[in-house]
Formats: C-alpha cells, structure tokens, sequence
C-alpha cells in the first residue's frame, strides 16, 4: 500500500520535474528570442529581411551591415558610422567610473570608520540622492554646464555622471566597510598608521570584490545611460546610445533595419562583454543597488 | 581599600591635543565634504532651483520671477499629462505586478535543484545588462507590424495573426510593458532567488516533518519569508517605472501620436522641445514627489534597522 | 609609585553614562585585570586607555605622563584585541612588523625584531602564511607577538581567549602567564571569565555597570569579597548566600542559620555592626561546606550537620553536592567518590572560619 502510494508519487515527481525543466527551457528561449532577431538580422541583407522570415537563420551571413554600422552610416548629417559616438562613450565612461569608484571608496571609508555626529544624515543624503529623478535636476545642470562651457562636451558628461553616480559608489563601499571588522582599524591606529596609510595599506587591499561590483555597476550605468546624454550633448559629440537613437528613429532615406541592428549590438557589446566575464559581480551590483545590506 | 597617592605628574595637564591630532581628527570630514558639497548643490540645490523655476513662467529660458502655482495649474489642465499619468499607472501597475509575479515564478522553478542552473541564470538576467536604447530598438523591430512577429506568423501559416500594437493608439502602451517585463523580470527573479536560497533549510525541512505538501510549504512559509524581498523588488521597480524614458523613447518615441506618453517624457518635450520650462519644471517636481513618497519611507526604514 | 593611573574616568556614550568615575593604580610589571559581566564597561575602559575613545572627564596617566590627549600610537601601548585583528593582506611577518614599519624602523631592525619575537612565540615557521591560513590558537600568538615586537609600557588584552575552544583557552591562558613572569611586563587585561581573572591577575578589578566594585589581588576578591555582587561573580560553583539572623544571649553576639542548627560566633569587633535581631547574609563557599572527610582539620569551627541531598553533580575532581535544610538549599563541594544519592540524608560540615557576613539591605559586606 504504502509502497504504491510512493510510487506513484515518484512518478508524478518525474512529470514535475520535466514540467519544470520544459518551463525553464521556454522560457530561457524567450529570453533570448530578442538578441537572436537582432543578431541575425544583422548579418542578413536587406533584401533577406524584407523577404524572409525574422526567425530564419541567414541564407548567406554577411558582415556588411556591421561594417556600414561603424564606418558608415548616416547619422544626423554626418555619415561616418557610430564610431565616433563609441569612442565618445569610452572617452566618458572610464575616467567617470574610475572618479566616482574612488570618491566612493573614500566616503565609504569615513563613513564606517571616522564617524562624525551626523554621519547618518550625511550618508541619507547621499543615498536618496541615488533614487530622485534626473529630470528634476535636469534644467540647473543644463544652465551650469552652459555657463562653465561644459555643455556638448565629453568632460561635461564625465562630470554630471561622477554627481549622480557618487551615491551608489559610496553605498556599496559604505555597506562592504561596514562588515569590515573595526578592530583592524583600531589595531593599525595603535600601530601609528595615519588616515590615509589605514585606507591604502588596511583596507583598500581587502576591497577586490568591491571595486570590481563597483566599477561593473558604474561602467554598465554610464555607457548605458541616455537621458543625460541626450540633454547635454548633441551631433558629434553623442554618446553612442544616444547615437543608436538618431540612427534608429531617422524617417529619411531607406530603412536599414540590418545597420540598425548591427549599430545595437555594438552599443551593447560592452556591456554584454562585461556581463558575461563578471556577471557574479554584476548580479552583486545590482543587489547592492537593491537590498541594502 | 587601596588609596590613591597623588602623582607628580610631569607634562602639563589638559594641554589639549597638538595641532597634528587635531589635523588627524579632522582629515576624515576633509576628505568627505567635496563629494558631500557636491551632492548638496548638484542634488538639493538643484532640486530647490527645479522648484523655484516650477514657480515662474519661464519658457524657453528660465525666470525668475514668481508667479505661484501658474505652471502646475497648467500641468493639470493639459490633456498631455493626464494621458502621461494615465499611462503611468498603466505602465507601473502591469510592470510591476508582472515582473513581480514572472520573477517569483522563474525564482521557484530554478529552486527545485535545477542541474542547468548555471546556463539558465544568465540567460534570464542578461537583458538586464543591456541598454534601454538597445532593448528598445530591439523590440521596435521584433515588434515591427510589417516584418516582424506577425509576418513570422503568416509565415508559419496563421494567415490572420494581427500584431500592431507598435502603431495602435490604444495598445501601444503595452509594447511598453512587454518590452520593460523582458529587461527587468530575470533581475528580480535573482533578487527572489536569493531570497529563497537565504531561508533556512531547517524551517523547510520542519514544515515537511510536519507533513506540509510542497505547494503548501511555498504559500504558507516561504513565500511570506520572501516579504522583504517582496518590498525591495516594489521599490526598485517602482522608481524605475517613474523614471523610465530612454525605453519609451527607444521604442515609440512617446507616439504613435501621445499614445505612450510617460511623465518623464512629457518633462522632457516641454522643457526642451516646446518650451513651456516652468511646466516641464511642474511635471519633474510632480515626478520626485512620487519617487520620495516611496522611496524615503523605505530608506529611513532601512537605515533605522541597520543601526539598531 | 604606581606606573598607571585612571583618575575619576568618566565616559558618557550619548546620555547614558557607561563609566562612572573608575580610580585604578597599577605598578610597573603588575598584571590588571578587569572583570566583570557584559554592559559593565570593562572594554570601554580599555579603549579608553588606549585612546581609542575620548574620555568625558578624568585622567589617564602612564609612567607620570598624563596621556589624555595622546593619540593611541603615541602612547607606547600595544593591544590584542579578541578577534586578533590580524591584517588579512598581510603575512604574519608583515603584520608583526607593521607597527614598526610605521615608526620608521630601518627593514634589518624590523626584520631582525621580527626575528626575535617569533621565536619566543614559536612561530617561526608561520612567518610567511597569512592570517587566514592560520589557526585560531596560531592566530592569538601572532597576535601576541605584534604587540611584543613594539615593547611597549603596557600592554592591553581585550578579552584575548575568548574565541579558542575550552582546552586551547587554557594551555594559552598558561602561556600569557608564563610570558607575563618572563618579561615582567605591565598589562591590562580585559575578560568576563572569573577563572582567567584568578589565574592571570596579580590585581582584580571587579566592574559592574560602570562602577568598581572592588580592588584586590585574586585572593582577597575571592575569600573577601567587598559586596554581595563580587561574591557571587567571582567563583564558580557561585558561593553560597545563606539567610540568618543575629541573636544576642549572655552579653555575646551569634548569628544563627538554619533555624537554631548553626550558630557563628560573632568577634567583638563587628558586633556593634549586629544588633539583636539583624538578618544578614551569609556567605559560604562550595568548598567550605564539605563531607566530614574533607573538612580543614585546621579550621577552628566546624558544625557537622545532617542534610537532605538533592541533586548530586560529579564533576570527575569532586562532586558537587546540593543539600536542603529548612527550605534553604546550598551547594557543597565533596570528594569525588563520596557514595551519596538524591533523596537520603548526608553529614555536612561547615567550615564557619570562611563564612563572610553581607548587609541584605546595602550588600556590603560586614567585618
């Protein structure tokens, strides 16, 4: 009796399972369905998309829309590809990861460890600073960034994305300090070392994982970032996302749909590059962004 | 009782600390108030001065002379905001419930011992790592009513397959949506994955000596377990969904006519395209009062927690 | 002249005031320990000294220097803090040399001060691990050798034992003893365990919610403990408190437990402290209540008396044996093959030499 029921119950735990694992696989495929159209309706010729079929595998693989992407396609008036506009994102994005990991590491550390009356307010601040809405902010920066000659410039994008990212950096640095053990730093304060020799020597080498989340979670944020971009550059002096826009949504000409998707996997190469080698760390960025502590 | 002999003591007492551990006691407010200054004015004092303008009748430049609530009467008496609103809650609403519920499923699939667990976690996260842009201008062509998933359907032989939601008023908001549970749906999954795997094993395993069957065990132990991470993934998605522009522009560009119109976008063709500042200034202040009606309610909670 | 001195210490954390006004003295080469339960700012205070915290008010005073306003590294003190607080980026070399690193020792002077103290520890061979190849008793004496290295004046040990398991927290607990004789140096060392108090201190200060409670050697803290607090702190199985009351008969003072079965004769030199009819409290001891085999033949008054057990608790060196009589119930310390059993009776006898008398109201003790 009892050996029956469990049979049974084995069996229909083996149905569970393949409904399960039939779910999951479903699922994964649509997920993935977007990169895959966008993927091969690059490689394809025009005459293929208009043609053929979205979900087909290109009859004869061609890198020709990849390369009129980069080098040549018309974007605004210029036709010189999205090239430029990548270099601009490279030129923005690293010294403004590198600017806002390390005020952020700093904070983080006087934060945690030199605390003052009012730390809690201060960090407060600086968190809910993380989640307002640009566009509340939008209007000033664009009038200073004018005044001081920033506007439609790389430094000026590399600036406004080191004010609005210093919050974040400072979370996730705060929140690894924070489960850094004090004695340590009371140790090496008892050792003779000063406030900068603790950080460098003391903590900054036991800090990896959190300047790789760090950097992952600013690099991803910046190149990705549009509404910033869009306000306070323009032409030639684009970011590549705001870029892939103009490209994409241009009403003149023949609709290239094969350029376009090329354009949008070049402005999601790196940070799908980066995805892939560190995506544990990603994933902890994202968190950290998320749940606090 | 031991007694205490006075001491001849040798340095002068209360001399106070020396100028070098002064210094020392106030390196670490040095090195903090750049990036404390910087967020003061580059945040709350823009903030206050986004404020002001929404007080003025600045148009294509700003003004600075007050007016009172002139640009928010006329916020509010534009048929752009209120379908800006209206999509809003449409958007927030279906956003949020289905990326809470596909994310919470997905988490509970690939917590029963998945052996592909390491080949599938990414796949459902990695649309996370990419641009809005990007995600729009992919959808915009999967989506597209002439070659995309309708032809691929009369392809297949469903001759009647109708998909115009990109280019029909009344649907266009929800390429929106399918477009935004797509990107953000494998991240809360992962957030409700490591909500699961931070329960204890032993409360589980309780609940099956006591007989629970394993649907009860999810609906009446773990997934109220999961309430925090619950909240976390509202309030992600829910500042997200207030501040969303780049997909809507990405995808629709806000039309076809107003038909997606979000607050974010509406802020940003008044402000910089149609001059009307004072009441782009009006929309930004509507949208940072909902963003700190959610979000500092939760922060404070948070830090109170942390600090007990 | 004493080599430390905390002058009227007082440190407020917010409102609440967590020291309230600790006077200690230490001489040169002594070794302080400050004990006491959880929340009573034993810690405190040792950040204190070290100048790891502010003080309200009072003086710290180390060798005739008053350090109040020193900073920690300048006040030649070194610290082993209960997790270790070992670098985890450094070798145990580096760790132990850091200090002098930052002081501006040339790398031979490090190198060979290393050296030296590695080899007093027994750790030669760790030199070139990390912490976290370590092991916690290999831990605590890299620890101990990052505070050696520095030859400091005094020496602070917050709560150092407290993460090793039983048997290790003794062979180390011997160690810092050993080590103490050997360099004779001045420490201070914080614990909540009474027997690491007993065994390490030549001087007890027993804190408690930020007052001392008493200031002794471990002898006098144990045989006559200042208040009702300190005897049932220190010692373990906790000593006896035993309601009794003083009847005056015939121009002489007794003290009489358990009914009429015990009686304490009281010196005349404390009996103007007793009046007729005064209840007090009496402490005795586990080891002063024993089997009639056991009792200290030196012992000027002893009372044999029959007790109910019940419960008997051997512990393999004795056995602890709970008896009731008069519905007060005591513990008693007896030989380890004492053939008794829950439920019979059993000879008791009671050391009086050892009884300490306490006022129920203040908890002081009265001599």
């Amino acid at each position: 009796m009892s050996a029956a029921q469990e049979t049974v119950s084995a069996g229909s735990a083996n149905t569970a399972r393949y409904v399960i694992y039939a779910c999951l696989i479903i699922l994964a495929l649509l997920y993935l369905l977007p990169l895959y159209v966008m993927i091969t309706t690059s490689l394809k010729s025009l005459d293929e998309i208009r043609a053929g079929d979205m979900l087909a595998l290109p009859r004869d693989p061609s890198t020709a829309a990849w390369v009129k992407a980069w080098g040549e396609a018309c974007i605004g008036v210029t036709c010189g590809g999205i090239k430029g506009y990548f270099w601009n994102s490279i030129r923005m994005v690293v010294p403004a990861v590198v600017i806002s990991t390390l005020l952020g590491a700093l904070n983080g550390y006087v934060l945690t460890k030199w605390r003052f009356p009012g730390h809690k307010l201060v960090f407060g601040m600086m968190l809910f600073a993380c989640f307002i809405p640009f566009q509340a902010v939008l209007i000033p920066m664009a009038r200073v960034l004018g005044t001081f000659g920033l506007a439609n410039s790389t430094a000026g994008l590399v600036f406004v994305h080191v004010v609005y990212g210093l919050g974040f950096t400072t979370l996730f640095f705060r929140n690894y300090y924070e489960a850094f053990p004090d004695e340590l730093v009371k140790a090496a304060m008892i050792d003779g070392a000063g406030f900068f020799r603790i950080f460098w020597r003391i903590l900054l080498p036991s800090s990896g994982p959190i300047i790789v989340v760090t950097i992952i979670y600013q690099f991803t944020n910046i190149w990705n970032d549009f509404l910033f971009g869009v306000s306070f550059s323009s032409g030639e002096a684009s970011p590549m996302t705001v870029a892939l826009n103009n490209l994409v949504s241009s009403s003149t000409g023949v609709k290239e749909y094969n350029v376009d998707m090329a354009a949008a996997v070049f402005a999601a190469l790196p940070t799908l590059f980066v995805y892939v080698v560190a995506g544990r760390y990603f994933v902890r960025g994202l968190m950290a962004g998320a749940v606090k502590g | 009782m031991t007694t205490i002999e006075p001491v001849p003591v040798v340095e002068q007492r209360r001399s106070g600390p020396s100028f070098a551990d002064r210094l020392r006691g106030t390196l670490p407010k040095i090195v903090l108030a750049p990036s404390f200054a910087i967020i003061l004015v580059f945040v709350y004092g823009f903030i206050l001065w986004t404020v002001y303008l929404s007080f003025t009748r600045s148009r294509i430049l700003p003004v600075y002379d007050l007016v009172g609530l002139d640009a928010y009467y006329r916020l509010w008496s534009q048929p752009n905001w209120y379908m800006a609103m209206k999509n809003l809650a449409i958007f927030g609403v279906l956003y949020i419930g289905l990326c809470i519920a596909i994310g919470l499923f997905i988490a509970i699939l690939m917590d029963q011992r998945i052996r592909a667990e390491g080949v599938l976690r990414p796949i459902f996260l990695y649309p996370m790592a990419l641009s809005f842009v990007v995600t729009g201008t992919a959808w915009k062509w999967f989506l597209n009513p002439g070659l995309g998933l309708e032809k691929t359907m009369h392809n297949l032989g469903w001759e009647s397959f109708k998909f115009d939601w990109l280019v029909n008023t009344d649907m266009a908001i929800y390429t929106v949506v399918i477009a935004g549970v797509w990107q953000a749906s494998g991240f809360v999954m992962a957030m409700f994955l490591a909500g699961l795997r931070g329960i204890d094993g032993e409360i589980i395993k309780a609940a099956q000596i006591d007989g629970a069957p394993t649907v009860s065990i999810y609906r009446r132990i773990i997934i109220p377990l999961l309430r925090p991470v619950f909240l976390s993934a509202f309030i992600v998605l829910a500042h997200m969904a207030i501040k969303s522009y780049d997909l809507v522009i990405a995808l629709t560009g806000g039309g076809p006519g107003n038909a997606t119109e979000l607050p974010s976008t509406f802020m940003y063709s008044y402000t910089f395209t149609r001059s009307q500042m004072a009441v782009g200034s009006a929309s930004a202040v509507m949208m940072l009062m909902g963003i700190t009606a959610i979000i500092v309610p939760y922060l404070y909670s948070e830090l109170r927690e942390k600090h007990q | 002249m004493s080599f430390l001195q905390i002058k009227n210490l007082r440190k407020k954390i917010g409102n609440a005031e967590v020291l309230k006004g600790i006077d200690i003295e230490l001489e040169k080469g002594g070794f302080l320990v400050l004990v006491g339960p959880s929340g009573c700012g034993k810690s405190t205070l040792l950040n204190a000294i070290a100048g790891l915290l502010p003080l309200t008010s009072g003086d710290i005073v180390i060798d005739g220097h008053v350090v109040n306003d020193l900073h920690p590294s300048k006040r030649d003190i070194a610290m082993v803090f209960q997790s270790y607080a070992l670098y985890p980026n450094m070798t145990v070399e580096e760790n132990i040399a850091f200090a002098l690193e930052m002081r501006g020792v040339d790398k031979s002077a490090r190198a060979e001060a290393v050296k030296s103290v590695a080899k007093t520890l027994q750790i030669e061979h760790l030199l070139k691990r990390r912490p976290s190849q370590l092991s916690g008793g290999q831990r605590q004496r890299v620890a101990m050798g990052r505070a050696l290295v520095r030859q400091p004046r005094v020496f602070l040990f917050d709560e150092p034992l407290s993460n090793l398991d039983a048997k290790l927290r003794v062979e180390v607990r011997a160690e810092i003893k050993a080590l103490h004789q050997n360099t004779n140096a001045t420490i201070v060392y914080v614990t909540h365990d009474q027997i690491e108090a007993m065994t390490l201190a030549t001087k007890i200060v027993v804190l408690k919610e930020g007052t001392v409670q008493q200031v002794g050697t471990p002898a006098e803290i144990y045989n006559h403990p200042a208040n009702l607090f300190v005897a049932d702190f220190m010692g373990s199985p906790a000593m006896n408190m035993l309601k009794g009351k003083v009847v005056s008969s015939d121009g002489a003072s007794r003290i009489v437990l358990f009914g009429d079965d015990v009686t304490i004769a009281i010196p005349p030199s404390v009996s103007a402290a007793l009046p007729q009819g005064k209840e007090v409290i009496v402490g005795l001891r586990p080891e002063a209540i024993s089997d009639a085999g056991l009792a200290d033949p030196q012992a000027r008054s002893i009372a044999h008396i029959d007790a109910d057990v019940t419960m008997v608790e051997p512990t393999g060196s004795d056995t602890f044996v709970t008896g009731r009589l008069h519905g007060m119930s005591f513990t008693a310390r007896t030989r380890a093959d004492v053939h008794v059993a829950p439920g019979q009776k059993f000879p008791f006898a009671f050391n009086l030499d050892k009884a300490v008398v306490f006022d129920p109201e203040s908890g002081e003790r009265i001599d």
